[in-house]
């Protein structure tokens, strides 16, 4: 069937969640015991011939806020499609935390064990009022039956009203999502993975086309979700990237190249040869 | 938490709905029969048999047209093969009536006259129970529901979409319409079904007969209007239209279209099978030109025509086209289909919501000024 239940997550000290049989292979337990929250290994993904992924390996820890640069053509959006299901890769592996095989789920499942993505070009839709986006987007049950006689409880209400002021759109719940700036349709994506409650949120370029102002409200906004989600996100604004403070991980030709600070991965002859060409 | 389900149903409807369901419901149950009964024939306002088989097959045609416009203007799923879920329902409700003949047709056998004809002994396995109104109904509703499920399975499962999937469901009508049109399939091939005589043992062309037919067919365009308005305002409905315009953003949140698209084009599939039994003994005829590529069109442009993604706008759409249509085809009858592809290309170009876009638009105009 569609769904997979809600995962209860193990973090290794037992309390909620915990199962003592559950640590083998439940795919449905989000286990972080070792606390790396998604991994891949040697990912290979070719299209007619050309290696969009090449021997990919990359870890992100719990809580982790990770960005990842590269210039165009690196493998960013192909890497998030073999996360997210819409890309099997040809070789290679990724777990999300020690026991969930990502490559045998399907763009629901995976959606449903906690991973959320955000697209390059914003993705919602444009004919439901932002109220109706957020209630979408909400973790429920998703399935035909239970969407056929759905209710909202006052809480969904509440939590629908705290993601739409924490996104910064308050005053414009049943306005159209299609009329919305391009910055608040952005926000409103990002608003909508949060009503997921995902583990990991990918984030495809998620200060495109945003004001300066608009651009810092997102690092902040992202800052605080640190900690307590994982966030990986692609970007080429450096002022972004700097005001985040992560760890950064440069992509070239489907691999990843270097890892570390930004000043670091900034000052490697290698990257500079990658962005400014050979 | 737990209010009935017909209550459920009609709190769906706003204000301007439930007053035109009621004019609609005074209209074709008490108005017109009363003046078919009550006013002679000579009299202006007399409706005459003619007039009440005219309405009873637009109706059943409205019904369809709500079908399509649930998968096509809120799921944004073109079929251009509904045609064979109405046949079907059609000729799943047209054995019933052959079976009801007895042995007063042509040959006074107890099969049906075209198996007399075919010199087959024994009716075929698939006819057995078709005497029975209970397993007659449910096959109206089982025969669409099966065909439709495990078609849309695997063409959804395959992601086939837009013109691609509108091309599959041509050929599907397009091969039943030929397995239909073969006598040895056991469905009176060229011909069909007809001369009926009676239903549950009442004649099929008495004036009651006709009336119980006609309300029967306005009571269930109203069940679909008030069941498509709740289903389109629940958040399943929601999860449509949002599908519709942003397929992989669903899927990403969590919700797996397929079965979404699924549970909506088989509901669909049922309706036209609805309608289909209905339309049967109000025309007397089945045949598998029901089932040809053209009818299905013209469903599609009754739903654009009345505009799509409104509920009210099929149901008008139907009307305005075949009452159109039973007008052109007695005074100009070679030149209807020019004028269907008029209209449509019309629609397509200048009104792209069609009668009720264009209707909002001229309020709206009058409102500004």
């Amino acid at each position: 069937m569609t769904t997979v239940a809600s995962p209860s997550v193990y973090d290794g000290t037992g309390g909620d969640g915990f199962d003592p049989m559950g640590h083998v292979a439940d795919r449905e337990t989000l286990d972080l015991s070792h606390k790396v929250i998604l991994y891949l290994e040697d990912i290979n993904v070719s299209f007619d011939g050309f290696k969009a992924l090449k021997n990919l390996s990359l870890a992100i820890d719990a809580g982790e806020l990770r960005c990842i640069i590269g210039p165009n053509g690196a493998g960013k959006t192909t890497m998030m499609d073999v996360i997210t299901g819409k890309t099997r890769p040809d070789s290679g592996k990724a777990f999300f935390g020690q026991t969930i095989d990502l490559t045998r789920l399907s763009e629901p499942e995976i959606a449903h064990v906690g991973i959320g993505r955000k697209f390059q070009k914003p993705t919602i839709f444009e004919h439901h009022t932002a109220f109706e986006n957020l209630e979408l987007a909400m973790k429920t049950d998703k399935r035909v039956w239970r969407s056929l006689f759905a209710h909202l409880r006052d809480e969904d209400h509440d939590r629908i009203a705290a993601t739409l002021s924490q996104i910064g759109l308050g005053d414009q719940a049943d306005r159209q999502a299609g009329l919305l700036s391009h910055g608040q349709k952005q926000w409103l994506e990002i608003g909508m993975l949060l009503m997921q409650e995902p583990r990991l949120l990918l984030l495809d370029e998620p200060v495109a086309g945003m004001t300066d102002d608009e651009t810092m409200k997102t690092a902040e906004l992202f800052l605080s979700l640190a900690g307590k989600h994982s966030l990986v996100v692609v970007e080429h604004d450096m002022a972004f990237i700097e005001k985040l403070g992560g760890k950064v991980t440069v992509l070239h030709e489907g691999s990843v190249l270097t890892e570390g600070s930004l000043a670091t991965v900034q000052n490697d002859q290698r990257v500079i040869e990658v962005y400014l060409g050979r | 938490m737990h209010t009935p389900i017909t209550l459920r149903l009609l709190s769906s409807l706003d204000r301007k709905s439930s007053i035109t369901l009621a004019f609609f419901l005074l209209a074709t149950l008490v108005v017109i029969p009363a003046l078919h009964i009550f006013v002679p024939a000579e009299s202006s306002l007399s409706v005459s048999t003619y007039a009440i088989t005219l309405i009873g097959k637009i109706m059943c045609y409205a019904i369809v047209a709500v079908a399509m416009d649930l998968i096509w203007g809120y799921g944004g799923i073109l079929s251009l093969g509904h045609g064979i879920f109405f046949a079907l329902g059609g000729y799943a409700f047209g054995m019933y009536l052959m079976r009801q003949i007895g042995q007063d047709g042509s040959y006074h056998s107890n099969l049906p006259d075209f198996m007399v004809f075919l010199d087959w002994k024994q009716l075929p396995w698939y006819w057995s129970g078709s005497d029975s109104l209970v397993w007659v109904a449910a096959l109206v509703i089982l025969l669409p529901a099966v065909v439709a499920f495990i078609f849309g399975f695997f063409a959804f499962r395959s992601r086939i979409k837009g013109v691609y999937f509108s091309i599959i469901t041509q050929a599907l009508t397009y091969a039943a319409m030929l397995l239909f049109f073969r006598n040895e399939t056991g469905f009176g091939g060229n011909n069909g079904f007809t001369d009926f005589k009676r239903i549950m043992g009442y004649s099929i062309t008495s004036s009651e007969t006709r009336l119980v037919l006609f309300g029967l067919t306005a009571l269930m365009l109203a069940a679909t209007f008030v069941f498509a308005k709740w289903l389109v305002g629940s958040k399943y409905g929601r999860v449509l239209t949002a599908i519709r315009d942003a397929e992989s953003r669903v899927m990403f949140i969590g919700y797996n279209p397929l079965w979404f698209k699924l549970f909506i084009w088989t509901v669909s599939a049922v309706l036209c099978g609805i309608a289909g039994a209905l339309y049967v003994p109000q025309v007397g005829i089945i045949n598998p030109s029901e089932m040809s590529v053209a009818n299905s069109i013209e469903i599609a442009i009754w739903v654009a025509v009345g505009g799509r993604g409104t509920l009210i706008g099929p149901i008008i759409g139907a009307f305005v086209v075949n009452l159109a249509k039973s007008w052109f085809t007695v005074s100009f009858p070679e030149y209807w289909l020019f004028f269907l592809g008029l209209l449509f290309i019309i629609v397509t170009l200048l009104l792209p919501h069609g009668l009720v876009g264009l209707w909002k638009k001229l309020m709206n105009k009058q409102g500004a000024a």
